[in-house]
């Protein structure tokens, strides 16, 4: 083999692996995939509690962040072990339990205002990220239990502590059936 | 004419246990001291109370009414007082259900505005209906399904084709065959009313051939009416002939499609018993307040078919039938193969219970000891399906709890009718798995939507808030800019006067 055949074979590889490298190159930054469509992706696994526990104001940021790399999956507390799971299903990542850092997963449940002691001060009102809590100053406030995510974001405005969480009432639907023989 | 086998895939021929009450006749229970009316019939929809406690009602007075389309009114059987609407055993879904307890006064008054119905022609039909809802009427086939929401989706399908479902294929269950016996004018009045509430040309009652007498105290009964739109068609004695859907298959050869209405492949399917309902309130202007229930099973003394009060407690039913006897072991609303296990003989009889078996070791047998065992993948649930479903591969998305699995092998279209863990060598209990991960599914899919309806809000509210700031930043920019300029113009002319 002559030496002039070496060099052409490894001009032609170095040629082929630049070409290749420039056009991989373009491909990635004009063609990179739907940023959108993955953000959209994880926010439907989250629970939409809105809750802001993982530290960003609602599940949609969260799921921008954990699109763009700059929140770890563990950070829901709401959505507990089987989300943490969901998602690292939809990224392959390895799942792990939610970070204790974060909060702790509870059962679900509902704000409740105790009316009685509800001075009307309209100070939950803007806290509730899912316009859950009707009332206007000086009236009382109620909590629309069916709309209510149990974010508990309402429990810090309130200057007399009438709000109190409430296990979700219990449905037919969740009780066990026993079999009759 | 008689089908040699059924149209629907399987089923099983059952030990029927109906002959210990089927040829006697229907005792009249006397109205009890106290009746507990539960809010939910049995379709798994609770109806809303309109009284309160201690209003005085009479027979008849409405005390909730339908609140949705699934919900069936609900009216006083005795006259009284209502002495509490409170959470207590019943025969519902969980055990425990919000009841409406009347004592009686020991009067029999009538609510005055009950009347019969002039004349069932001169109704339109969509005020029959809706006289339907108001009387309470719904399926006594043991669904407890609101008569007058099948009526609707039917007429709004235009259906030309009302079936009577007088199968009956439950084993124990009879009062159906002793209503058709004894009843049979009332079943072909009601028949009669339905088809005008429908517009149907043709109506088919649909019986087992195991009911030779009902056959023939309807079929007298047609031939002194000589009506060629109504007719008998006798069926296969095979469980689950009167599931609706395997009904209407082995009729008319239509199979309803899965997720699919009977009313949109052009069939309605009412309960023989309905029919009689019907007649009831037609006649005598009485909503749905009694109803015929088969008391039986080995540990009662005398087995036999009663009517009685809807609200009854099942005590007085079973003391009707001449109380315990032998070691009952489990009392059942219903029959052994869909029926429901109660806790107390105090529940009240809902609409929905067809009978009541009081079952001892002998008549469960084996399955008392049921000791679940492994699948060995014999396909023995998958011969007997009556819905064509393959349990066995259900079962394992069961246990794997795979929500994908399970909507693609047709957890949805499993009617509930227990041959499969009949059958099984395994004694796994199939049919209450499947029930188990439909209601999963249920609340997983209750879950995505109000996740997706806070979603919705969140990005409204988002949207209002950044609207609310842009709007203000506007505002502001303007106050500043008008700020600016009146401060140029205040400057100018006192420079040009100045």
């Amino acid at each position: 083999m002559s030496p002039d055949a070496v060099i052409t074979a490894v001009g032609v590889a170095a040629a082929l692996a630049a070409a290749i490298g420039l056009a991989l190159g373009w491909a990635a930054s004009r063609l990179a995939p739907d940023d959108g469509t993955l953000v959209a992706q994880i926010d439907a696994l989250l629970p939409q509690t809105q809750c802001g526990q993982c530290q960003f104001p609602g599940c949609r940021p969260y799921a921008a962040a954990i699109a763009h790399a700059q929140a770890d999956i563990d950070r829901c507390p709401p959505g507990g072990d089987a989300t943490v799971r969901a998602l690292a299903a939809l990224l392959d990542r390895p799942a792990r339990p939610v970070n204790p850092a974060y909060g702790v997963s509870k059962p679900a449940q509902v704000a409740w205002i105790d009316e009685e002691r509800c001075i009307g001060c309209a100070r939950c009102l803007p806290a509730c990220p899912v316009d859950a809590i009707v009332g206007a100053a000086r009236q009382m406030h109620t909590v629309i239990v069916d709309q209510c995510t149990g974010c508990e974001l309402c429990l810090p405005p309130c200057p007399v502590d009438c709000i109190e969480l409430r296990p979700v009432p219990v449905v037919a639907a969740r009780y066990r059936m026993h079999r009759a023989a | 004419m008689m089908a040699a086998r059924p149209a629907f895939p399987a089923g099983l021929a059952l030990d029927a246990h109906k002959q210990l009450a089927a040829g006697l006749p229907i005792v009249e229970l006397q109205a009890p001291a106290q009746v507990v009316l539960a809010l939910d019939q049995g379709s798994g929809s609770m109806a809303q109370p309109v009284v309160a406690v201690g209003a005085k009602v009479a027979i008849g007075t409405l005390v909730a009414r339908a609140g949705d389309a699934y919900a069936t009114a609900i009216h006083a059987s005795i006259a009284g007082t209502v002495s509490a609407i409170e959470q207590r055993e019943a025969a519902v879904d969980g055990g425990r259900g919000v009841c409406i307890v009347i004592e009686s006064d020991g009067t029999a008054a009538i609510d005055a505005a009950l009347r019969p119905l002039p004349d069932l022609t001169a109704l339109n039909p969509d005020e029959l209906v809706r006289q339907l809802r108001d009387a309470g009427i719904a399926g006594l086939g043991g669904a407890a399904f609101p008569t007058a929401t099948k009526l609707s989706a039917a007429r709004t399908h235009g259906v030309q084709r009302l079936l009577l479902n007088g199968a009956e294929c439950e084993p124990w269950v009879c009062c159906d065959d002793a209503l058709m016996r004894s009843s049979a004018s009332d079943v072909v009045l009601g028949a009669r009313i339905l088809q005008h509430a429908l517009g149907t040309a043709e109506c088919v009652i649909a019986i087992e051939d195991d009911k030779p007498e009902a056959i023939a105290a309807l079929r007298a009964e047609l031939a002194q009416q000589d009506d060629a739109a109504l007719s008998i068609e006798v069926v296969p004695a095979v469980y689950p002939q009167g599931a609706e859907r395997q009904l209407i298959t082995t009729v008319t050869g239509i199979e309803v499609p899965s997720g699919g209405l009977p009313a949109e492949a052009g069939v309605i399917c009412q309960n023989v018993a309905t029919a009689a309902a019907v007649a009831r309130w037609a006649q005598c202007g009485e909503p749905a307040i009694s109803r015929v229930v088969t008391v039986t099973g080995s540990g009662v003394a005398r087995p036999c078919n009663v009517r009685a009060l809807i609200g009854t407690p099942l005590a007085a039913l079973i003391d009707a039938a001449g109380g315990y006897q032998g070691t009952p072991m489990r009392l059942i609303a219903g029959g052994n193969m869909t029926g429901r296990a109660l806790a107390s003989d105090e529940v009240g009889l809902t609409k929905a219970i067809n009978c009541v078996l009081v079952a001892t070791s002998a008549d469960l047998g084996v399955r008392l000891q049921a000791r679940e065992a492994p699948c060995i993948r014999c396909g023995d649930c998958a011969a007997v399906c009556p819905a064509g479903l393959l349990p066995q591969q259900l079962h394992r998305a069961t246990l794997a709890d795979d929500p994908e699995s399970l909507r693609r092998l047709g957890a949805h279209d499993c009617i509930d009718c227990g041959l499969c863990d009949f059958v099984c060598p395994s004694q796994i209990p199939l049919a209450h798995r499947f029930r188990e991960a439909r209601r999963r599914l249920r609340v997983a899919d209750a879950a995505a939507l109000s996740a997706a309806a806070a979603k919705a809000r969140f990005e409204r509210r988002e949207q209002r808030l950044r609207a609310a700031a842009a709007a203000e930043q506007q505002t502001l920019d303007t106050v500043r800019s008008r700020a600016r300029e009146g401060r140029d113009g205040a400057t100018g002319p006192a420079d040009g006067t100045g």
